[in-house]
């Protein structure tokens, strides 16, 4: 073939990365003849799609309560249903060896089995356990100057100028006695309680437990007048004091 | 012990040089021995502005690198015999500065001087931080407009946090103001910031006003420090700035509009 003839010096493979969803099959149950009729049910629903679909065989739940159960059996009983296993993961030792003897790789579980869904409360439990610490507040007497960022554990306490392009943030209440012109976060560890209390507003961006208002938004605020802000509603709300 | 005097902006172009060549005459005229150290390694200019190009042999980075001594590197000015110049190296970069040697030759400047002003390079980056670490005092230099007073802003906040003295724990730098090419009509106008707005977003000490001057592009084209030019509005400013640093009392001056005279008027000169 032409084709043949033009490739013949060029290279003949080359090795590519992809990532693939693959059908796990997460087996709660050693039982055989019960694996044959849920998978038989199964099937059932919707044979086409099923049919010669490639299956990652997982072991996980198996090897938690210490049951056993043969890889060849089950490679073989998932064959007759028309799957075609292409691997196992979260097996036991033994599993793992009887799987390379089939051929048949074996994978990692923990980068893909855990759901990103029991992944969040992870994240979110240091915090938890900081604000058991008590809060520290803190005073700051000099200008806030641009590009400095402040950040407080309690309350945040200012006596000077916060410079546009500044940051200051805190977990708890911010209260500002010179100008605020830079950027101010009270709750930022999402407690909507917290104001913000300035004796002059004209910040870049203001915001309570996340909810903010940019410039543009507070332009219809005066300057030079002291006033509280709060949350309510998932709305940031600008009395006077 | 030397009082170590950084002129500082953040942005370029606003009289960082010009103030430095100018303060340091100041100072050695009024009888104190003072260098004048150039930190923008690469684009070094204070020896322009002081009139000294042609003597220039070694620079800071040749003291830095123990090449040269520092007595072999700074220049003897021909008009004051109070005032040194160290130029700074044209062939290299701000990489070639270390804290280290910095530190090395400002010490060692320290017993011999009473002042030491260190010209500082526009940008926040090696060759300014560095010649703000080891400062005592900082004059930060700043237009009346917007983007030269944020970036001031910027420097104050530096100042503040990565010195030496924020770093030890110690009494935080003293911060003067200078607010350069100030032009009264301007600001009435609406042109530009007027004292009072630069002084409400910095909240500094102010130490002067200078006036947009001709003077002072003569001045640095001529290689003459302005402050030496007495007859120049630009001249007197410095002249003041540097007796109110010293501990002088003197008025503000420049900043209201000049009464025109009635010959002015009518002929449109100043």
């Amino acid at each position: 073939m032409a084709t043949d003839a033009c490739s013949s010096k060029m290279m003949a493979l080359e090795f590519k990365s992809t990532t693939l969803t693959v059908p796990v099959l997460l087996l709660v149950s050693n039982d055989l003849t019960d694996i044959d009729h849920q998978l038989q049910e199964k099937v059932a629903q919707a044979p086409e799609f099923f049919k010669s679909s490639p299956l990652i065989i997982d072991f996980q739940k198996l090897t938690s309560q210490n049951t056993a159960l043969s890889v060849q059996e089950i490679v073989d009983l998932i064959r007759q249903h028309g799957f075609m296993p292409i691997g196992i993961r979260g097996g036991d030792e033994s599993q793992n060896k009887e799987a390379s003897a089939l051929s048949l790789p074996v994978y990692a579980t923990h980068s893909q089995n855990t759901p990103p869904a029991d992944k969040k409360p992870e994240k979110i439990m240091p915090a938890k356990e900081a604000d058991n610490t008590p809060p520290e507040n803190r005073l700051i007497c000099q200008p806030i100057r641009s590009g400095q960022r402040v950040y407080a554990r309690g309350d945040l306490i200012v006596t000077a100028t916060v410079s546009a392009g500044a940051e200051i943030m805190a977990e708890g209440n911010i209260h500002i006695y010179g100008s605020l012109r830079g950027r101010a976060l009270a709750g930022v560890l999402g407690n909507g309680e917290c104001r913000i209390f300035c004796s002059d507003l004209q910040a870049e961006l203001i915001s309570i437990a996340g909810i903010y208002q940019i410039r543009d938004d507070l332009s219809s605020y005066p300057a030079h007048k002291p006033v509280q802000i709060s949350l309510d509603n998932q709305t940031l709300i600008i009395k006077d004091i | 012990m030397a009082r170590i005097i950084v002129v500082t902006s953040g942005k370029g172009g606003v009289g960082k040089t010009t103030t430095s060549a100018a303060i340091a005459m100041g100072l050695a005229k009024r009888g104190h021995k003072t260098a004048v150290i150039d930190f923008d390694v690469g684009l070094r200019n204070l020896d322009l502005i002081m009139g000294c190009e042609r003597r220039v042999v070694y620079d800071l980075v040749n003291v830095i690198n123990n090449e040269a001594s520092l007595n072999q590197a700074l220049i003897r000015d021909k008009r004051c015999d109070q005032l040194y110049i160290l130029p700074a190296s044209q062939t290299r970069d701000k990489d070639a500065l270390t804290t280290d040697g910095v530190g090395r030759i400002l010490e060692e400047l320290s017993k011999e001087f009473k002042y030491i002003v260190c010209d500082s390079p526009a940008g926040i980056e090696r060759g300014a931080t560095l010649a703000m670490y080891f400062a005592d005092d900082a004059f930060v230099v700043t237009n009346p407009e917007v983007s030269s007073v944020r970036d001031s802003d910027r420097m104050l906040g530096i100042l503040s946090s990565k010195s030496r003295r924020a770093e030890n724990g110690e009494e935080p730098i003293k911060e003067y103001l200078l607010l350069s090419r100030y032009s009264p009509d301007r600001v009435k106008l609406g042109e530009m910031l007027s004292v009072d707005d630069v002084q409400e977003i910095l909240s500094l000490h102010l130490l002067g006003v200078i006036p947009e001057s001709k003077s002072v592009l003569n001045a640095s084209n001529s290689g003459i420090p302005v402050i030496l030019d007495e007859q120049s509005d630009a001249g007197q400013a410095y002249a003041d700035i540097v007796a109110r640093y010293l501990g002088e009392s003197r008025p503000h001056r420049f900043i209201e509009e000049e009464k025109k005279g009635l010959f002015s008027k009518l002929f449109g000169s100043k």
